[in-house]
């Protein structure tokens, strides 16, 4: 699509992301406020900065978390992958359909649901509740959502590459190590990374699934935005977002030289 | 070898999903048909083997539909259903009313310029969904970013009460599902070949007609991937009506929540759930049917 | 009557030799996928060194073909013999045939150099001797300077002599390509068309090519098989093909051609009269099977057909009309001259000298007339 770049079309773009940016902002720019009254400007200051890390709670909450989003995203990242490959190269095997649904729900289903269905299972086969218990919950979410990135990424590979190989002497699973997974290779990263800010950000599901010693940082903040709004939630919240927007921003440039160098090859 | 490799393959993420989705579902659904003084905690294990098979039997005597009928009975949760519906389509709504021009701006971009456009509306969906909803608590406060604007401007001589209304949440639904919203949409659009609507013009349709006949209609696909991907979980929305809806605004996310873990009634939250799932279950279907036929298509 | 066809490679027929082996042999092979019928109870044997063309158009079942050889599918019935052994069960991977894809399918995230040693490594060679024969490659294509680079740096032709090198690294006693130059635009097709046959040849390979392309079969190959709905409609040399065409479809398909419809009337010796649908009275020579009262078709090429101004003398098979359309090729004029019976026929003069007096244009009053052994007569 392309055409004239009228003056509504670009009213309706600045309008939109407007509203996407300016919370964000303004809560980034209040985290440097000297005042602790969140509302009013009193001066610039980093000392909210400096409180966070005097903060023990808020630093276990941190920890706990990164291990978790750390070790939940690499596993629901295998699983995933697995699961891309199923859907995309096997079109026929027993309770296909079911298998579908069970990849596809977990995307819209809310998130209530998800973590008060865990939770009952961890409970009805007595599995003590802790890092374990969320650690397996965000596989369980985070796997469907690297499945579906994975997928759009194998269902565009050209099968012929994979047909190239065998017919040179290679046997089927070397092919997939030595052809399909390197070119799939970024959209498995994209996947990986998906899973990891999805686990970072989690708070419903891990607030049903988690138990005692295993309090993770969307908890901890829910716990304290519960009782105002206040600079050391809004100073997190700017490290959270530095974080993940760099990381972010990484990706996406790395992934850019891809694109335009596979594009290349194409034409 | 080959033939095991791939049953592994499949079998692996089959297993997982089974054992982790599937199961905890029926779970939630058996829980939901028992008393709460057996299910409330300390809870007895549902599959206690040791106790043999005649004492499952046992216990399935004891299933009852009471909590479901407590549930329908009391008007407290079925005006929390019917509001979460009502919230849920209004916002969605709402969210389309936002997200179709952003997308449709964002598809008649400049081609150079497209990419950073997707990248800015993929970046807040990357944040975390907690602090987006906490940022909205600082602006729409009676003492809040918002008012203070307003009444430094003189629109207004005093505070507006938005923060714990039901505006604060459908605010904030369309600003947390927005990009859930556009991708689709713009996905759709961006593959749209302009020629259509230049032979669409040709052939003598206005621009508003051609909008309406050539890229609405070939947009649909979009917009009810998008529309589904907000609704399904607007429905069970908790964090946004717990922080921005305040005490008064009833929504059936919030009401599990509470009856979870304030009134630790489990077989009560394991019902609201269930009926949840079944009000959920045709537009979860929907949204799986759009998946498959895209997927299809990409093949 | 000794005429010949034609005939290029004039000393390698093996087809005509009984004492000759097939090198790879389709017994009365099957593909179904579902419903559809994609090769149906086919036969074909193929002989060492031969450069062989399967054509067709797209959905005949030629690629499906080629695809069961190379091993990417099985028959649902009959067996693929190579040398005489069967292929049956044999993975992809243990075939000693290499496959050159239409796509070209080079390793994107390889460089020009290691897309050739992937099939050499994989076999196990040596360092050196993968070195080696890589090089040798790149030359053979004449793409020496280019080993470091990676398939997108390259331009389409580029793209397409590295995948060849691919398939012919390991020295496959048989290459199969699947419309090797179907991406290559016209020109940089025609010379890569006697760059694979001098290959074909310096190496002594057998090649088995499938193309939709008439004249790039008709260029490269010692025969063709012209396949439709999953059947082998004939087989023969290019020259056979084209001239005597074993029905009416293979006709049309290769080349452009007259159809003229009529029932045989007499037959005596070699001569056949025919009367035609449109009342037009039709002598030719040769054997056709046909008998009296038969229905038949006598397909004729275009540049068969002579055009003049006046009645020919000595021509039976000659009938007037107008000239309809005139189609100015440079090398020749085609004319698609409507008769006074109301039939079309097309034909096509060699434009020999720079400049004719008074040359033939639209609605003139011309004579069309053939020679009674210029076309073919078919019952089918």
């Amino acid at each position: 699509m392309s055409g004239r770049w009228t003056s509504f079309n670009i009213a309706s773009v600045v309008f939109g992301f407007a509203f996407l940016y300016l919370p964000i902002v303004l809560l980034i720019i209040y985290s440097f406020n000297e005042s602790r009254l969140v509302t009013v400007w009193g001066g610039f200051s980093t000392k909210w900065y400096g409180e966070l890390f005097r903060n023990q709670g808020l630093i276990d909450a941190a920890w706990v978390t990164i291990r978790v989003a750390l070790l939940s995203a690499t596993v629901a990242t295998l699983l995933g992958t697995l699961a891309a490959v199923s859907l995309v190269r096997h079109s026929r095997f027993f309770g296909r359909t079911l298998f579908t649904g069970m990849v596809f729900a977990p995307l819209v289903m809310p998130e209530v649901i998800t973590g008060l269905s865990l939770l009952l299972l961890f409970v009805a086969v007595d599995f003590a509740r802790g890092f374990w218990t969320v650690t397996l919950a965000h596989i369980t979410f985070s796997m469907c959502f690297v499945a579906v990135v994975v997928q759009s990424r194998l269902i565009s590979f050209d099968r012929s590459l994979e047909e190239a190989a065998m017919d040179l002497g290679c046997p089927p699973f070397q092919t997939f190590m030595r052809i399909t997974l390197p070119i799939i290779f970024p959209a498995v990263i994209s996947g990986w990374m998906l899973a990891f800010t999805l686990s970072l950000d989690d708070l419903v599901i891990a607030s049903f699934t988690s138990g005692p010693g295993a309090t993770t940082l969307p908890m901890k903040i829910y716990s304290q935005v519960r009782l105002g709004v206040t600079p050391e939630i809004n100073a997190v919240c700017t490290i959270l977002i530095g974080l993940v927007t760099t990381g972010v921003i990484i990706a996406a440039l790395v992934n850019k030289r891809r694109v335009v160098r596979e594009s290349a090859s194409r034409t | 070898m080959k033939a095991v490799a791939r049953r592994l393959v499949i079998l692996i993420p089959y297993l997982w999903l089974l054992v982790f989705f599937l199961l905890p579902f029926l779970i939630v659904f058996r829980i939901s048909l028992s008393e709460p003084a057996i299910a409330m905690p300390p809870y007895l294990p549902v599959f206690d083997l040791e106790e043999g098979w005649r004492a499952i039997f046992d216990k399935l005597s004891q299933l009852t539909w009471g909590n479901f009928e407590f549930l329908l009975e009391d008007s407290l949760y079925i005006n929390a259903y019917l509001s979460s519906l009502r919230i849920a389509l209004l916002a969605t709504f709402l969210t389309l009313l936002v997200g179709f021009p952003l997308a449709y701006g964002m598809a008649r971009a400049p081609q150079g310029l497209r990419p950073v456009l997707l990248m800015l509306v993929i970046l807040p969906f990357w944040t975390s969904f907690l602090i987006r909803v906490y940022a909205w608590i600082g602006i729409l406060k009676p003492e809040g970013l918002l008012n203070q604007f307003l009444l430094a401007l003189g629109l207004i001589d005093r505070p507006l009460a938005i923060l714990n209304t039901e505006t604060a949440i459908f605010i904030g639904i369309v600003y947390s599902y927005l990009p859930f919203m556009v991708l689709p949409i713009y996905a759709n659009l961006e593959k749209l070949d302009y020629s259509l609507i230049e032979a669409a013009l040709d052939l003598g349709c206005t621009a508003f007609g051609a909008f309406w006949k050539v890229t609405a209609q070939l947009a649909l696909p979009g917009v009810l991937a998008g529309c589904l991907l907000v609704f399904i979980p607007a429905m069970g929305e908790f964090v946004i009506p717990d922080l921005l809806g305040g005490t008064r605004t009833l929504m059936i996310g919030k009401t599990l929540w509470t009856e979870f873990f304030n009134n630790r009634d489990w077989p009560v939250a394991a019902a609201v759930a269930t009926l949840l799932l079944l009000v959920l279950v045709v537009p979860i279907v929907l949204f799986q049917n759009a998946q498959a036929r895209a997927q299809r298509a990409a093949q | 009557m000794t005429k010949s066809l034609g005939n290029i490679r004039r000393t390698f027929a093996p087809w005509n030799d009984p004492a000759s082996r097939p090198y790879i042999a389709f017994e009365n092979v099957t593909k179904r996928f579902g419903d559809f019928t994609a090769v149906d109870d086919l036969t074909l044997h193929v002989y060492e060194r031969e450069f062989f063309s399967l054509l067709g158009a797209s959905g005949c079942g030629k690629t499906t073909l080629l695809r069961m050889l190379a091993g990417f599918e099985e028959p649902t019935a009959g067996d693929i013999l190579l040398e005489g052994r069967s292929l049956k069960g044999v993975p992809p991977h243990r075939r000693p045939v290499n496959m050159m894809f239409q796509s070209y399918a080079l390793f994107p995230h390889m460089t020009v150099e290691q897309n050739i040693a992937f099939g050499l490594r994989q076999e196990g060679m040596a360092r050196g001797a993968v070195d080696q024969r890589v090089a040798d490659m790149l030359k053979l294509v004449k793409l020496g300077e280019f080993g470091k680079r990676k398939p997108h740096q390259l331009s389409g032709g580029q793209r397409q002599r590295v995948a060849l090198a691919r398939a012919i690294a390991k020295r496959p006693k048989l290459l199969i390509l699947d419309e090797p130059l179907g991406a290559l635009d016209k020109k940089l097709r025609e010379e890569t068309q006697f760059e694979l046959m001098d290959l074909q040849q310096e190496l002594g390979l057998t090649f088995m090519i499938v193309t939709h392309d008439q004249e790039e079969a008709m260029t490269m190959s010692d025969r063709i098989a012209v396949m439709d709905s999953g059947r082998i409609l004939q087989i023969g040399t290019p020259a056979e093909i084209y001239e005597a065409p074993s029905s009416r479809f293979v006709a049309d398909f290769v080349g452009s051609v007259n159809m003229l419809e009529g029932t045989v009337e007499t037959v005596s010796g070699e001569m056949t009269e025919i009367s035609g649908k449109d009342g037009l009275a039709i002598r030719v020579t040769g054997e056709s099977g046909a008998g009296a009262g038969d229905k038949v078709w006598l397909a004729i090429r275009p540049e068969k057909i002579r055009v003049s101004r006046n009645r020919p003398e000595n021509g039976a098979n000659a009938a007037e009309g107008e000239v309809w359309d005139v189609g100015y090729l440079g090398d020749m004029t085609l004319f698609n001259v409507r008769l006074d019976t109301g039939a079309i026929v097309k034909a096509s003069v060699m434009n020999s000298r720079r400049e004719v007096e008074d040359p033939i244009g639209h609605e003139d009053r011309i004579w069309v007339s053939f020679a009674p052994d210029a076309g073919i007569l078919l019952t089918r």
